[in-house]
């Protein structure tokens, strides 16, 4: 009876806390949703369940002579996509080399790049500035890019060399024996195995460059170059308050897709990043 | 000892003729090889003799007439000459190496490599080095090369009135960082932000850990209905972009329209809080935001952890008198803490440069009289401040170097100890 009782306690109790602590996560969220359907500009007038709904804002972001939303959108989307085939190739290339062969220079190379994933490449974020006014890929996509490629190298490879090295090598051996040569090992013995990997690194670099704010606000300097991160913030910072409905709006269109992409592939998230994390 | 035993002496002789680069592979009868040495090698010196030479000059002297000569540019120069001179100097030290060896080989009486052979070694022993060199180029360009530049420029006096084309930019040894403990304005910014830093790093990173491995045990009890459906909410705040999230909270902070002022504490009978212009209440709201951002990410992490313990365990723990508290201790926790440790701590790494949630929230604020960053600055914000707005580029390098020391060696202390690092083959 007594332990029915306190059974009952423990899961009110566990009821309770898991209640509050969903009501702490959902209200930022909706009230972002609700921000966006309210019909004023301001702030100060919005409302989370406002009296009279509209999507004026979302129309808003969708005239293309008013905003340059979804140019914003378009520049994003390019570049995570860009910035991900890019990044998966050479990760690949450099996880396979450092899991596989043994050669001069592969404890320092791996040792390096250790080092360079504690350091965030915006912490050179001077030396960025001023390399790309040298090479003139300041305000370009190329070099936005190309410094998010090089920075996700380190640990990505990290990341992909934990996973290979739970791969046998007996697999590549018996293949070599048959005759298979370097790059067909690879891309028929190997990275077929791999795709589990493949799939966490792809999403984790098609995902940074959408998170990042700092390099994109540093390189580009035409607002029609924008990604949605420095848009955005632009958006609430020019007069903060007067246009957060629009920013709102523009949130909400950018959360939703990369929020069900998420929870989509949440469990490989996991399950590569353990792998990865305890292994490697 | 190799001498006693061989007549002649070709690796020697091979040796020395590869001062010149192809003549050694010439000795040993490897034409094509020494050939392609030869062509390469004095090409490489033709189109790069030139700019190694100005290169040096540039990064030396960082120019001598102000308007003609662009310091920055100089040292860019410089730093690229220098990434040249090794590339060539390592490929002479192959050719001396090559013509070396094979001079031994003959020495001992060994044929030396057939050309097909060759092409066959250059196959096998190349190939991790073809498949890396792509991702090192770029990452030579845009991660080592930067931060190269940083910390030269860590020595150099480059500010707002020493800057190019107009002025020339000097180097000054180590006036920078004995500037930043020995001014008074500098050191007490320093050891604020630091301080801070600090603070934030296990402040925030602490509670998010806590709080994820806490709910997610919680979650995980068997008795517990509708598992789905909050671990999808729990994992919400990780599934939207971060710099979305801290912009609407920001807005929800605001202190004269954000809806906390406005309704959420006047609700529970409360007054507004000054969570923009005090430095406390903004320091309380960045965490209160980082643990809201951070705890999904060890929530999910814990519940795969939790999951994959087998309930054999707890029933014989349970057989053996168990309570739930001695359960919680000698099982679970230490299950999950060795299974996400080396995560664990790159949360920590990852909090100590966690520019986005300073920023974002209310631009490293607000102001603090007597100091040159804001209240709630960490490192890396700083050094964001110190070059965007008040172009004190050498101090902001110098700042730099310290920031990375602190992470490198913390990291290399992690990772020495993490058994994974030691059980690893380095060769």
């Amino acid at each position: 009876m007594s332990n029915k009782k306190s059974k009952l306690i423990r899961l009110t109790i566990s009821y309770i806390i898991i209640l509050a602590v969903v009501f702490i996560i959902i209200y930022p969220l909706l009230w972002v949703v609700g921000s966006s359907l309210n019909p004023g500009q301001s702030l100060s007038g919005s409302k989370m369940f406002p009296d009279n709904p509209s999507l004026v804002h979302y129309k808003y972001l969708f005239d293309s002579e008013n905003s340059n939303y979804l140019i914003w959108y378009w520049n994003s989307m390019k570049i995570s996509i860009i910035t991900m085939v890019l990044s998966v190739i050479s990760v690949s290339f450099t996880a396979y080399s450092f899991s596989r062969y043994r050669f001069i220079g592969r404890k320092n190379g791996l040792l390096t790049f250790l080092i360079l994933q504690m350091i965030p490449n915006f912490a050179a974020l001077i030396a960025i500035y001023v390399l790309a006014n040298r090479t003139g890929l300041i305000d370009t996509h190329i070099g936005l890019i190309l410094v998010y490629v090089g920075g996700s190298i380190p640990m990505n490879t990290w990341l992909m060399k934990g996973y290979l090295d739970t791969i046998p090598k007996e697999l590549d051996e018996s293949a070599k024996m048959d005759g298979a040569g370097h790059f067909r090992i690879f891309f028929q013995i190997v990275m077929p195995l791999a795709k589990p990997i493949i799939a966490v690194v792809a999403l984790f670099t098609f995902i940074a460059p959408l998170g990042d704010f700092i390099l994109a606000r540093i390189l580009l300097r035409d607002e029609e170059k924008f990604t949605l991160a420095v848009g955005l913030y632009e958006l609430v910072a020019k007069q903060f308050g007067n246009e957060f409905t629009k920013f709102a709006a523009g949130s909400v269109l950018i959360a939703i897709p990369i929020a069900i992409l998420f929870l989509m592939f949440q469990k490989y998230f996991v399950s590569g990043l353990t792998a990865g994390g305890t292994k490697g | 000892m190799d001498n006693l035993q061989t007549t002649t002496n070709h690796k020697r002789n091979a040796l020395l003729l590869s001062i010149i680069p192809g003549l050694g592979q010439f000795y040993n009868k490897q034409l094509l090889k020494g050939l392609i040495f030869l062509i390469f090698s004095s090409s490489f010196g033709f189109v790069f003799f030139e700019m190694i030479g100005e290169g040096f000059w540039g990064i030396v002297t960082l120019g001598e007439i102000p308007k003609l000569d662009h310091s920055v540019f100089l040292l860019i120069d410089g730093i690229i000459a220098i990434i040249i001179t090794i590339m060539g100097l390592a490929i002479y030290a192959f050719n001396l190496y090559d013509a070396h060896q094979n001079g031994k080989r003959r020495d001992l009486g060994i044929a030396v490599n057939s050309v097909r052979k060759q092409y066959h070694n250059l196959i096998d022993n190349g190939f991790p080095y073809l498949m890396i060199t792509p991702g090192f180029f770029l990452l030579i360009f845009v991660v080592i090369f930067p931060i190269l530049f940083v910390l030269l420029l860590a020595f150099t006096n480059y500010d707002l009135y020493h800057s190019p084309p107009n002025n020339l930019v000097d180097w000054i040894g180590f006036q920078n960082f004995v500037d930043i403990f020995r001014l008074d304005i500098w050191r007490t910014t320093f050891f604020a932000v630091l301080a801070w830093t600090i603070v934030w790093t296990f402040g925030a990173t602490t509670l998010q850990v806590a709080l994820g491995i806490f709910l997610a045990i919680l979650v995980n009890q068997k008795d517990l209905k509708g598992k789905a459906i909050i671990r999808t909410i729990m994992i919400l705040p990780w599934a939207v972009p971060a710099f979305i999230t801290i912009l609407i909270f920001s807005g929800m902070f605001n202190e004269t329209f954000g809806v906390i002022n406005r309704t959420i504490l006047p609700f529970l009978g409360m007054e507004g809080i000054p969570w923009m212009t005090n430095e406390m209440w903004t320091r309380l709201a960045l965490i209160m935001i980082q643990t809201w951002l951070g705890f999904p990410f060890i929530f999910a992490m814990t519940t795969g952890v939790l999951q994959s313990i087998p309930d054999e365990l707890y029933e014989a723990a349970t057989v053996d008198g168990a309570s739930i508290m001695q359960k919680f201790f000698s099982i679970t926790l230490p299950l999950v803490i060795f299974a996400t440790a080396p995560i664990l701590i790159t949360q920590y790494t990852f909090n100590f440069n966690n520019f986005n949630v300073i920023f974002l929230f209310n631009g490293g604020g607000p102001a603090i009289p007597g100091q040159n960053a804001g209240g709630t600055d960490i490192l890396i914000s700083w050094i964001y401040r110190l070059t965007m707005t008040s172009a004190q580029y050498g101090k902001a390098a110098a700042v730099t170097m310290i920031l990375s020391i602190i992470v490198i060696s913390v990291a290399l202390w992690q990772f020495k100890r993490t058994k994974s690092f030691q059980e690893e083959d380095m060769m």
